[in-house]
């Protein structure tokens, strides 16, 4: 290619601002390539850079002693139940909901009514996650307590949107004549989309779900208000508070013990480690699904 | 068709206490190659307009599809030839503001009528369409239980139906070693013919085939093509097909359409040969469409 266009082109006299064109194609080029690098490049500093600090703390103790708040031996062991807790139950009660969602709006509203579900999601989306945390202080907090289910309730709603929103994406590639195929055999289109529309999907569904997963475990906002104040323990039930990974950072960052300060990165890296697992698990079975939903187009 | 209407009128339908209205004019039909014993039902369609959203775009189609027979709808693209066999089955009504007008009688039921169950024609009317579309997660078995399932079929009759209508689609010796394999794996000529057993298994009376043989090679094409000739005297048959060779090879009777209109119907003879319209003729000769 580059030969080519090296070479004197015979046919370029009747191209106008040959030249031109070349320039500006090759800026073009030039710069989407530039956008992309520094995009890797963002993730790869943050990630070597949490590596880097944390890994030194990494250590079976670490992984399995809850919190010292005074002395250096302690773990997050706490943090790391609670915020398995956290994303259970956060994803039980936001998978159904944003699957039932992406499913109404794909296979039974009608066109004008979906389309305004996908802006209303669309703005769900885009709510600050701090204003999630006060909603649901409002709700769940006030009057009560801080606990697990409130934390869980602050991360579904953020786990919503984005599982409903990924979720229409992949049923929008589920070929029509399968639909047709479905329908025309005389099944109504409930069964159709039990039977055929989401057992085609189903790969790119739990896609949308373990990455609405990999953002939930890290949100730190929804569960400043309502998750936040835990004990030094490893705590299992929701209805109090239950430690978490995310908060954790954040007070070991705040402590004046060097230590914790060190203790911190290695939190982040457990939670980064956690998420890069959860895309990379994704990453495949979008694949998967994608090229067999491709192949039937 | 005795079993599937007493299905028809089990699954709370009845049929027309009235005898239909006088008719219009209905395009002389040449009766050819109706065969004695034939068991399909006899579709007719009387006066049927077809709309999406405001816009029409059949103007009162009047056209009746004989047991025993081809009937080949032919017409430029565009001219409403898959809108109306969707009519039939009631496909129509699942586009957005898809809405037909006019009877639709399968022997002597309305199947537009308000008792009618759509489940019900869609059992007795059965498609095959333009794309090979077998059910990516199911087997090739599976896809063809998948209609038996969907319509209720006891489950200890339905693989000795599954066997008889893949063997009716003359898949059953190319399928019957690996019957767990994917639909998909099957090559396009195989898939269609899956997707031609599927519709069998649930023994409709009808059966539309939109350009069923578009995406196949030729010799796919021909096993379809013989394969047509076989069922026709077992359940009706209409074939849209644009290729008008194959209109000429197969289809006992043909209708030619234009612009959402029937314009011609008659023995597949007489259209070729001595069509009456001069649309029909200019369309047949290849000097448009
Ligand atoms: N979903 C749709 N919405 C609006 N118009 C449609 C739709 N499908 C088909 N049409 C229009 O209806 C007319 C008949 O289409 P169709 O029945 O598909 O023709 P054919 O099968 O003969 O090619 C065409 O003018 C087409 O543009
Ligand atoms: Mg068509």
């Amino acid at each position: 290619m580059r030969l080519r266009q090296m070479a004197v082109d015979p046919l370029g006299a009747r191209v106008p601002n040959l030249r031109r064109r070349r320039i500006v194609n090759a800026a073009w080029i030039g710069s989407a390539w530039a956008g992309a690098s520094i995009a890797v490049g963002l993730l790869l500093v943050v990630v070597a850079g949490v590596v880097a600090r944390g890994i030194g703390s990494i250590n079976p103790t670490f992984l399995t002693t809850p919190t010292d708040p005074f002395g250096s031996g302690g773990g997050i062991s706490n943090a790391i139940v609670g915020t398995a807790i956290l994303v259970a139950l956060a994803s039980a009660m936001a998978v159904p909901v944003g699957i039932l969602t992406a499913l109404y709006t794909s296979e039974f509203a009608s066109r004008r009514l979906a389309s305004g579900l996908r802006y209303v999601l669309d703005v769900l989306n885009g709510v600050p996650t701090i204003i999630t945390g006060i909603f649901v202080f409002g709700l769940l907090v006030v009057g009560r307590s801080q606990s697990g289910w409130a934390g869980a309730a602050g991360l579904a709603i953020v786990m919503v949107p984005l599982i409903a929103r990924s979720g229409q994406e992949v049923l929008a590639l589920v070929p029509s004549g399968l639909r047709e195929a479905s329908l025309a055999l005389g099944a109504s289109r409930w069964r159709t989309v039990l039977r055929v529309v989401i057992p085609t999907s189903i790969g790119g569904l739990v896609t949308g779900a373990l990455l609405a997963v990999a953002r939930a475990a890290g949100e730190t906002a929804p569960l400043l208000f309502t998750c936040s104040i835990f004990p030094n323990l490893v705590q299992t039930d929701p209805s109090r508070v239950l430690p978490n990974i995310p908060i954790t950072i954040f007070q070991f960052s705040e402590s004046p013990d060097p230590v914790k300060h060190a203790q911190a990165w290695a939190a982040a890296l457990v939670l980064i480690a956690f998420v890069l697992a959860v895309s990379m698990v994704a990453r495949l079975l979008s694949a998967r699904t994608r090229r067999r939903l491709q192949e039937l187009r | 068709m005795t079993i599937d209407r007493k299905e028809l009128d089990a699954a709370g339908r009845v049929r027309h206490e009235t005898p239909p209205g006088p008719r219009t004019e209905v395009p002389a039909v040449d009766r050819v190659g109706v065969e004695h014993g034939a068991s399909g039902s006899r579709v007719h369609l009387e006066d049927v307009k077809a709309y999406y959203g405001t816009k029409r775009v059949l103007h009162g189609i009047t056209l009746s599809l004989e047991p025993g027979v081809v009937t080949g709808i032919i017409g430029p693209s565009g001219c409403g030839k898959s809108t109306m066999v969707r009519c039939i089955n009631r496909m129509h009504e699942e586009v957005p503001g898809g809405r037909c007008e006019g009877r639709i009688l399968l022997d002597e039921i309305d199947l537009n009528g308000p008792e009618v169950d759509v489940v019900g024609v869609r059992r007795a009317v059965g498609m095959v369409f333009q794309k090979p579309n077998p059910f990516p997660t199911m087997s090739i078995l599976g896809n063809v239980l998948a209609g038996l399932r969907f319509v209720g079929v006891p489950r200890e009759r339905r693989i000795e139906r599954a066997e008889a209508a893949l063997t009716d689609a003359g898949l059953w010796d190319e399928v019957k070693d690996r019957l767990s394999d994917p639909g998909v794996s099957l090559s396009g000529g195989q898939q269609q013919r899956l997707c031609i057993a599927r519709a069998l298994a649930v023994e409709p009376d009808v059966l539309l085939m939109d350009e069923p043989c578009s995406a196949l090679d030729p010799a796919a094409t021909m096993r379809i093509e013989e394969l047509i000739t076989q069922l026709k005297r077992r359940v009706t048959i209409a074939l849209v097909t644009h290729n008008m060779q194959q209109a000429a090879r197969i289809a006992d009777v043909t209708a030619f359409m234009l612009a959402g209109e029937l314009i011609e119907v008659g023995s597949t003879d007489r259209m070729f040969t001595d069509p009456q319209d001069e649309r029909t003729e200019q369309y047949v000769t290849g000097r448009f469409g």
